[in-house]
Order: structure tokens, then C-alpha cells, then sequence
């Protein structure tokens, strides 16, 4: 079929009929035919919930976070006999959780810093993977450097400004046996995280959207003891930065190159949430995780 | 005791029936009633109409009383009452009517006692006694009346000496009497090696030394002598009478009834002593119970049961016939009408118109009776001396 | 003399479960005098405070005077046997299932006469013995009549038994053993004869103080057990419940907090979550199996026991949320114990004072030690009352608390 001509930019004319080969191309298209083609992948990093995931334990003085807890609503039974469902409950710190700024004291008067008010394109962001695993295998309270992650971007390049910094510490591996994911002793937790100046690093220099860990805290089993104590709630969520806990499957992720897609629920004046943390990798297979 | 009591002058008690008993019965307390009634007015030609007393004693009437009775069988009464002491009813019920012809409340009273009995009667009723019962009896052992009367008997035996044997002697001797009675429900004879190796229910208490519970009815006729005449009916003259609930309660255990403290005046209104009796129809739920009539009733002293009865005979024939038809050992317990089983057996006796064997020459009896375990003892006794009035075949 | 307790062969799987029955369980309000001095294992009968006269059966006047002011007081019991009797028949099925059953008539010395269960040392009439009131396999209160002085084993009567919870031979399950309690109840029951003592404990990432010395001993078989997790009390249920002859739940969560020294209710939940809530899954998941096996043979299912505080009798403010959660479970447990009924399974409750761990620290003397609670719970069990108020704090809240529960509502007040 020929194309009728069509007047263009005359005020009151018809806007003009697109032809569906003649579609300039959407950025999106070849996210699209990616995901169906297979080359890109989708790696879920979410821990599932269950009342068995553990979760984060403070002195018996202070509030407590609720563990995952799941009651039976009805299960095709004389409660509802077509229907299964549950009600949950947790806290907004429980599983793989996203921390927003208004949950440390540092970015409690912080615009926009509930997970309500987040702008939601910081949802999305890129994901640079620092592998710690062999170093965290060895020391449960090793603690990541400014110096280590210079020499991760000889290898790798600079780190974006607006990625994710994860920290691979393959603890999730630890989770089905939870003494060991909580690894505490008669001084408290043992679990690993970065340091002060790493830190500040991150925050200062490489304006980056936040940083997640495998375990339960983004700050080290022992941070209390660093100066500040938490310091990467103190400094990242005081530059309204944000955190992801909890995390899985780190190792099957590129050192640079995956998208990370995490939004937590929009929970009025909410301090974070659990959520589902997808990475979108390019590649058919997963690609050997370069140091 | 300031003064005498009013004599029974001028009453006749007639009529003796028995609606024969059934070991179970699907029919309710109000069919065995209905037939009694209908056999006192079938055999008595007294109409319906002309009943106008009623004494009804039973167990298993619930809901009804007396007075639903009354619309139930189409009767029209204006004295009515319900006797509620077990097997002391027959007594009391002959006491209250007596009174009431002699006073002309009434003309013609019927005393009838029936009871139902389904397969789970006797444990529903036992279970639900008297308050005392269901809170400090019932919960140990539910082993009903037989638990309370092993107490009973074990406590006798050891203070007095009786052995087992003392109570075979009376079971046995009922039975025999039992053998002549159509209606008796046990049929065979009974032998000491037997009864001693009967299963035992409640130690000291075993097989043989409880009634069987039945489904009957017992009832006789009690009106002046002028109607009985009149009416050309066989009857009983009442010469005395006594009754007493919950006598001695200070006595720890049960060792003699309300019969010890007024014998004396029954004998003597009566003019006549234990040893003129022609027989005794005691009511005998155990035979223990026997044995502490014989002493109360003071053919023997207290204590000496046990002597008493190895010395003497209670066949029909023997010194002193008991339960002459087979008592309710023999014969079965038809709930409340236990007790009137010996009142109509005495009328039969004087009468001259028994169902088993005659005791030769009867004139004089004595009916005694017992029963209300409330807690742990009996707390009814009564006691009546009947003597030959009218025979049948007479007049 | 009774012969001791023999540890019962094992259960012959193909078998069926012999069903519980119970004793006739119908009383009048006045007997019920007598429940509540059982409940607590005291004797207590009906005295006329216009003429002394002590009666029984319980009764609405006295049979001396016609007095209606009978007040109920304890007795020590003694008395004569005078008569009894060995039952072989019964119209109840309890019975018929437990016959020979020996019955005795006493005269008591403070007068009455009384019919009551008949220990097998007893010697025949006449002869010295001592009447106590048990809780029957209905709940209900019975007398039983013992010699008057102990005799060997005298616990082990087949009769007697039937009214008490013994532990020896039989399997529980303590529901919290991080506690010092908890570890105390254990030792305690594994003393007092206990074949297995499964232990309950929440996050077991978090090892306790003393889990080596528990999981030593040989009866101890550790269980991760939270209270507050729904499916995990279940699954416990469905692997251990059937086996479970005493279940003691003192999984606890204490603070000491009111209302207004603490903002939000986080921590009035948690303590509800595992006082109240934890109470309900436990009664829901191990009640059933629990209730079927209130007869099955000599280690039979036979209690349950609640740790529960006196702060449920009367607010204590200074622990206001803890004791408020302790008054629901308290409420909860009368709930269990009627469902229990007729199954021969006892609700036993302790109404313990101040425990002394961390969470009373700042309570002055006297407080309970754990050793001294497990005690309790050990006596309770094996005397079968159902409920107990152990220590000095709580006898003495006790005692005002039925003298005028308004004047201790002030008293703690203040």
C-alpha cells in the first residue's frame, strides 16, 4: 500500500500516522527481545521469606524488629473452602530489605528519604560487584577498604556515579544454617562490611546510590566498634543514600555490567521494606566473576 | 412419747396384685402402672370411677408425678400422693391411706409402685440418686447399691461375726420358696456351693446377694372394712404400724434402723410379739439388710443375727418363713415396687391367696421395710402388722 | 506394700489406643468447695462457725444446728478406717476399666463419715489413715484415703496414680530451655524419673549459656522450638507430639514495662506473642494428640503445665503489659482446661512471684529461685493439683488477693 503524503506541521492538520517498520527504534525494544531471546538474564538476588530467614536480633532493652511470621488465612477449608491465602507479617528490616536515608539518624531531615518519597528512577540503577568472598571465608569480620576498592577499579574501572556497590561476600551461602548466617559469639555478631574511610570513599568520591550486602546489615557484625559506629548507615544514609540487605546470588553476577531493579514498598513515611532485588545481566550464560 | 398413737380400726387392705415382672421392657413406668390399676379394678370390680385415692411410688416416672399419672390413666382422685422412699413406700403409702379412709378423705385408695426398666435404667437412675449420692458416692466406683451395701455388709461382719454362709442360709431359703412362685424371674435352685462361689461384685457382696432389677408393678386396695364387706373382696386387717427417717444418725456405720426405737409400740399396738408372727416379709435388698431386721425388729437382740439365723428355718415350712414368695432376691426388683412385693405377698398370705406355697395357717405378719441409701445408709424404715381379716373363699 | 513403678514395655504399634473415660463428673455447686481446696492439693471441709460442727457431704445448712454460715476449712484429714469393700463391677466405663478397685468408709476425726478411695497399703479396718482430696480424671475433687504413716512407694499406687501426674517414666516437652528456669525444670524432671525431656528453644543460631551441659544429658534431646512461629510449632507437633506425656510451656517473654514509661505497644506484643498467642498455637498443635493419649497405659498423656505468674491474679503496674499478657493466659488456660476435660490430660497453672533472673532484677527479695520453681512444678505433677502458687510472694498475694482483691489492687499500686 502506497503511503499517502501527509502534510506536516500545519496547525489543525492530523498528526501523522506511523508506519509499524517505519517505528523509530524504542529504547526499551531490545530489553524486550533480550529477555525473550535469553540474552538477557534475569538473576533474582532475593532471599525467600520465611519465619526461618534470620533476622536482625538487638539488646533485649531496645524495640525489636519483627521476624517474617505467616498465619493461615484459610486453605480450602471450612475458613474458605475455594481459597488458600495467609496474612504475614515483619518488619521493614526483614529478609533481602531495602534501608532508606530516614531510617539512620544521619538522614532523618533529608528530602525525599522515605521509601515513599524516594524518586522512583533511583529504583534502577547499575551494579558494581566487589568480590570479597574469599577474604570474608577467611575472617568473618573483614572489613572492605578504600585501598581494596582501588585496586577492584584497576581491574575493573571507576566506579559510576548512581551505581549500586555490592559487596560479595558469598554469606548467603551460610543462610540455611542460620548459627553460622548469624554468626554470633559472647561479643556479638561476626559478620563482614566496609570501613570507615571505604565509606566515605564511596559516598564522597563516587557519589554512588547505595550499598548491599549478603548478610544482615550493610556495617560489619562489629561496626558498633568502628568510629562512627554503623558507619555506612551513618554516611551513606546521611547523604541520602540507600541500602540493600540480605542479598543472594552475588556470584552470578558480572564485576560491572548488571542492572539492578530494587523498589521497595511505598509505605507511607516507611524507614524500608522487603523487596524483590532483580538484576538484569546481559549474557545466555553467567560469565566467570573477574577480580 | 406423751401419748398413744390413733389404732388402725376399721381399715382393710385387699386386692393384692402383681403385674408379672421382665427382666427389660421397652414399655414406660406409666403401661406397668396402667396395668396394675387395671387389674386391681378387673379383679376387684371396683370401677374406675369409684377409685378416689391414689398413692403412687416410682423411679422412673420423670417428668411426671403423681399428678400427670392421674390425667395420664383418666383418673379423678381427691387425695393424691407419691411416695418417694424406695422400698419403705409400701409402708408409708399403707400409713398414709390408712389414714385417709379412716378420715374420710378418701373411700377406696389404690397403692400402686411400678417401674420401667431399659437396658440403661439402673445405671441413669443410680448415677442420679440424691445429691449426696452423685457428690460424694457415685464418682467412687459407680459401683451403686452394691458398693454401699458391701460397706455395709463388710462392717456388719466384721463387728458381729457373720460369715457368708449366715447370709447363703436366707438367699438360699428364698430361693426355694421362689421355685412355687410363677413370676419368680430366677428359676433354679440355689446350692451353698453356688452362692459362695458367685462372682463377687463388691467384696464382701457377691452375685447372689443382690436382686435382680426388673420391670413390674406391685399394687393393692386400702378402704374400711364396711366397703370390703360389702364388696365380698378377701382383705387384711391393719393392726400397726411405724416409720422413722434417718433414725440414729449418729451411728458411724449403719447397724440398725428406725425399727429399734418403735418396735416396742408396734408390738403393742398390735398385742402381739415378735414370736406370734406367722411370718416376715423383710425387705431384703441384701440379705445383710434381713439380718438387721430380724435383730430391730427384735427377733433376736442386736448382735445376734447371725446366731438367729443359723438356729432357725425361713422356708415356708420352717420357724420362721421369710420373704415367702422369694423376696426381690428371688423373685426381682422392680424399682420402687421392691418393698410393695412383701406388702402384697403379706396380704396373699393372710388372704389365703398366694402365688407359691401357703404358710399353714397364717394370721399374723409382719412387713417390714427399708431403703433411701442418700449417702451411706438406709434412711427409711417402716414396719406393719397385718392380720387375716376376710379369706378368700369367705363370706 | 506397693510394689515400685516399673519402666512400661514399649508400645505394640498395631494396637489400638485405648480411649480415655473419666469418672462421674456431676457435682452441686456446694461440692465444688471441695474442688477448690483440691485444686491446690489441701482438704477442706465445711465447718459451722455457729457451732463448729464440721460436715460432709457439703451441704447448704448445718446438720448439728441449721446454721447457714459454713465456712471451709482445712483439715488434716485423720481418721479410721471402718469398713471397705473391693469393687469388681462398675456401672462407669472408668471404672470397669480399672477394677479391682478398693473403696473404704472413714470416720474422720473432726466427725464426719466420708467414702473415699482406698490405697492398697492400707490394712484392713480398723485402721489409722490420713484422707486427702486429689483431682480426679475429671477434674473433679476425690477423697483418697492413705496410711496414715508413708509407706514404700506408696506414689506408685496403681489407684492413686490416677490422680497425680508423675513424671517417672514418662516423656516431656520443656518448651524453653535457654532460661535459667527452663534449664532448672529440666534437671528437675530428669531427677524425678523422666524418660526423655525434649527441650524447646527459639533461634537456635543464638547459643545459650549452658546448652552443652543440657544437650549432655543422656534423657535431654534438643528441639528448635519458637512459639511465636506458627508452622514451626506445628512441625514440632507433628514429629514429637504423639509422644508427649507432660508438656511444660514456660516460654516466656518478659519486660518490665507499664503503659507510659514505654512508647508503642512493640513490646506488649512480643510479650502477647509468646505469653498468649504462644499458649494458643501450642494448645492448638499438641492439645488433640495429647487428649487422645489420656489413657494410653502407664505412661499415658497426663499434663499440661503453664508457667504463668500472680501478676495475672492482680496487675503488678511496674511489669503492667507482662502482667496483662499473663492475666490472658491465665484466661486461656481455663479455656484449654475445659477443652481438656473428660480426656484425663490436668492444666496445671503456677502462679509463681518474681523469678529471680534479669528481668526482676531491680525487684527486692524475696524472689524464687529457678531451682525452687522446678521443684514446684515437679511436686505439683507428681501430687496432681492444678494450681500452684510457689514461693513466699506468692502465697502472700494469694492470701490477700481472696481476702479483698480491691485492698491488693492499692497495695501494689502504691
Amino acid at each position: 500500500m502506497s503511503t499517502p503524503r501527509r502534510a506536516k506541521g500545519r496547525a489543525g492538520a492530523r498528526a501523522p500516522r506511523r508506519n509499524p517498520a517505519n517505528r523509530p527504534a524504542s529504547p526499551l525494544a531490545g530489553l524486550a527481545q533480550g529477555l525473550a531471546a535469553g540474552t538477557i538474564r534475569v538473576v533474582d538476588l532475593t532471599a525467600t521469606l520465611s519465619p526461618e530467614f534470620p533476622h536482625i536480633s538487638l539488646p533485649p532493652e531496645f524495640g525489636q524488629a519483627w521476624p517474617f511470621r505467616i498465619e493461615e488465612v484459610s486453605h480450602y477449608d471450612e475458613r474458605g473452602p475455594a481459597w488458600y491465602w495467609n496474612n504475614f507479617s515483619c518488619g521493614e528490616h526483614t529478609g533481602t530489605h531495602f534501608d532508606a536515608p530516614v531510617h539512620w539518624v544521619s538522614g532523618k531531615d533529608l528530602p525525599h528519604n522515605a521509601v515513599d518519597t524516594i524518586p522512583p528512577e533511583r529504583f534502577i540503577g547499575p551494579a558494581c560487584v566487589v568480590d570479597c568472598s574469599p577474604e570474608a571465608a577467611r575472617d568473618p569480620d573483614f572489613l572492605l577498604t578504600k585501598r581494596f576498592l582501588l585496586e577492584w577499579e584497576k581491574r575493573h574501572g571507576r566506579i559510576p556515579a548512581r551505581a549500586w556497590v555490592l559487596m560479595r561476600t558469598d554469606w548467603s551461602k551460610r543462610s540455611d544454617d542460620p548459627a553460622a548466617y548469624q554468626n554470633y559469639d559472647e561479643t556479638g555478631q561476626h559478620t563482614p562490611g566496609p570501613d570507615t574511610d571505604a565509606v566515605r570513599f564511596l559516598v564522597e568520591e563516587r557519589d554512588i546510590l547505595g550499598f548491599g550486602t549478603e548478610s544482615i546489615g550493610t556495617d560489619a557484625g562489629q561496626a558498633v566498634h568502628l568510629r562512627p559506629p554503623y558507619p555506612c548507615h551513618y554516611f551513606m544514609h546521611g547523604a541520602g543514600r540507600y541500602g540493600l540487605q540480605c542479598l543472594t546470588r552475588l556470584d552470578r553476577l558480572p564485576p560491572t555490567g548488571a542492572v539492578v531493579i530494587a523498589a521497595p514498598l511505598k509505605i507511607r513515611n516507611g524507614s524500608g521494606s522487603p523487596l524483590r532485588v532483580l538484576a538484569l545481566v546481559p549474557g545466555a550464560k553467567p560469565r566467570e566473576n573477574l577480580r | 412419747m406423751t401419748r398413744r398413737r390413733a389404732g388402725y380400726d376399721g381399715v382393710a387392705v385387699a386386692m393384692p396384685v402383681t403385674v408379672p415382672y421382665v427382666r427389660y421392657s421397652i414399655r414406660g413406668a406409666h403401661w406397668w402402672i396402667g396395668r396394675a390399676m387395671a387389674e386391681l379394678c378387673q379383679r376387684s370390680g371396683v370401677r374406675k370411677e369409684e377409685i378416689d385415692g391414689l398413692c403412687v411410688s416410682s423411679f422412673t416416672l420423670s417428668p411426671d408425678v403423681a399428678a400427670g399419672l392421674t390425667q395420664h390413666l383418666g383418673l379423678s382422685v381427691r387425695w393424691l400422693d407419691h411416695v418417694a422412699l424406695g422400698g419403705g413406700s409400701a409402708v408409708v403409702s399403707l400409713r398414709r391411706a390408712a389414714r385417709a379412709v379412716q378420715a374420710g378423705d378418701a373411700d377406696i385408695v389404690a397403692c400402686v409402685a411400678g417401674d420401667a426398666n431399659h437396658v440403661d435404667s439402673f445405671r441413669l437412675n443410680t448415677a442420679n440418686f440424691s445429691l449426696f449420692a452423685r457428690d460424694a458416692v457415685y464418682a467412687y466406683g459407680s459401683g451403686g447399691t452394691y458398693a454401699s451395701f458391701a460397706l455395709l455388709t463388710a462392717h456388719y461382719m466384721r463387728q458381729y461375726g457373720a460369715t457368708r454362709e449366715d447370709f447363703g442360709k436366707l438367699c438360699i431359703a428364698q430361693r426355694a420358696s421362689a421355685l412355687a412362685n410363677p413370676h419368680a424371674l430366677f428359676k433354679q435352685p440355689l446350692t451353698m456351693a453356688e452362692y459362695l462361689a458367685a462372682r463377687p461384685l463388691a467384696t464382701p457382696v457377691h452375685l447372689f446377694d443382690c436382686v435382680m432389677p426388673c420391670a413390674g408393678a406391685e399394687a393393692f386396695l386400702v378402704m374400711r372394712e364396711e366397703e370390703a364387706a360389702a364388696r365380698g373382696l378377701p382383705w387384711a386387717r391393719l393392726l400397726a404400724t411405724l416409720e422413722r427417717i434417718n433414725a440414729f444418725p449418729g451411728d458411724p456405720v449403719q447397724i440398725r434402723g428406725g425399727w429399734e426405737l418403735d418396735r416396742d409400740e408396734l408390738y403393742g399396738q398390735a398385742g402381739a410379739g415378735p414370736q406370734d408372727m406367722d411370718f416376715l416379709q423383710a425387705y431384703d435388698d441384701y440379705p445383710v439388710i434381713s439380718v438387721m431386721q430380724l435383730e430391730d425388729l427384735g427377733f433376736c437382740a442386736k448382735g445376734e443375727g447371725p446366731q438367729f439365723v443359723r438356729a432357725n428355718g425361713f422356708t415356708v415350712d420352717g420357724s420362721l418363713p421369710l420373704n415367702t414368695c422369694g423376696g426381690q432376691l428371688s423373685v426381682g426388683q422392680a424399682g420402687a415396687a421392691g418393698g410393695h412385693l412383701g406388702m402384697v405377698e403379706a396380704i396373699r398370705q393372710l388372704t389365703g391367696q398366694p402365688l407359691g406355697r401357703q404358710v399353714p395357717d397364717a394370721e399374723l405378719g409382719l412387713v417390714s421395710g427399708f431403703g433411701m441409701i442418700n449417702y451411706d445408709r438406709g434412711l427409711c424404715s417402716g414396719a406393719a402388722i397385718l392380720a387375716t381379716g376376710a379369706r378368700a373363699g369367705t363370706g | 506394700m506397693s510394689a515400685p513403678l516399673q519402666r512400661p514395655k514399649r508400645k505394640n504399634p498395631i494396637l489400638r489406643t485405648r480411649l480415655p473415660t473419666a469418672p462421674p463428673a456431676a457435682r452441686s455447686r456446694m461440692a465444688h468447695g471441695l474442688t477448690a481446696g483440691a485444686a491446690r492439693g489441701e482438704l477442706e471441709l465445711q465447718v459451722c462457725r455457729d457451732c463448729g460442727a464440721t460436715q460432709y457431704p457439703p451441704r447448704e445448712a448445718c446438720h448439728a444446728c441449721l446454721s447457714d454460715r459454713l465456712a471451709w476449712r482445712a483439715q488434716d484429714g485423720r481418721g479410721e478406717l471402718v469398713s471397705e469393700t473391693t469393687l469388681h463391677l462398675s456401672y462407669e466405663l472408668f471404672f470397669r476399666e480399672r477394677v479391682p478397685w478398693r473403696l473404704g468408709m472413714v470416720r474422720l476425726d473432726a466427725g464426719p463419715i466420708v467414702i473415699a478411695h482406698l490405697h492398697g497399703d492400707c490394712a484392713p479396718p480398723p485402721a489409722r489413715v490420713k484422707v486427702r482430696a486429689c483431682l480426679d480424671k475429671s477434674g473433679e475433687a476425690a477423697l483418697f484415703a492413705v496410711p496414715e504413716k508413708e509407706t514404700p512407694n506408696m506414689a506408685d499406687d496403681r489407684q492413686l496414680r490416677e490422680m497425680t501426674c508423675d513424671p517417672k517414666f514418662r516423656k516431656v516437652l520443656v518448651t524453653d530451655g535457654k532460661t535459667a528456669l527452663g534449664q532448672a525444670l529440666v534437671r528437675a524432671l530428669v531427677a524425678a524419673g523422666a524418660d526423655l525431656v525434649w527441650v524447646g528453644h527459639a533461634e537456635p543460631w543464638k547459643k545459650f549459656a549452658g546448652f552443652d551441659e543440657l544437650a549432655a544429658l543422656p534423657q535431654v534431646t534438643l528441639v528448635p522450638l519458637d512459639v511465636t512461629d506458627s508452622r514451626n510449632v506445628r512441625e514440632v507437633a507433628a514429629e514429637i507430639g504423639g509422644r508427649v506425656d507432660i508438656l511444660v510451656n514456660n516460654a516466656e517473654h518478659h519486660r518490665a514495662h507499664g503503659i507510659g514509661d514505654r512508647q508503642g505497644v512493640e513490646t506488649a506484643r512480643a510479650e502477647m506473642d509468646v505469653n498468649y498467642f504462644g499458649l494458643l498455637r501450642l494448645a492448638q498443635e499438641f492439645g488433640p494428640a495429647m487428649r487422645a493419649r489420656g489413657a494410653d497405659g502407664q505412661s499415658s498423656a497426663v499434663a499440661w503445665v503453664n508457667l504463668l505468674s500472680i501478676y495475672a491474679l492482680t496487675n503488678f503496674p511496674p511489669h503492667g503489659t507482662f502482667s496483662a499478657s499473663k492475666a490472658a493466659a491465665h484466661s486461656l488456660a481455663q479455656c484449654l482446661r475445659a477443652e481438656m476435660r473428660g480426656s484425663g490430660i490436668r492444666v496445671v497453672n503456677l502462679y509463681p512471684g518474681p523469678i529471680d533472673d534479669e528481668w526482676n532484677q531491680l525487684l527486692l527479695p524475696p524472689k524464687l529461685a529457678p531451682a525452687a520453681l522446678a521443684q514446684a512444678v515437679v511436686k505439683a505433677l507428681q501430687s496432681g493439683v492444678e494450681d500452684v502458687y510457689p514461693g513466699d510472694v506468692a502465697q502472700e498475694w494469694l492470701a490477700r488477693w481472696r481476702d479483698n482483691p480491691k485492698a491488693l489492687e492499692r497495695e501494689v499500686s502504691s
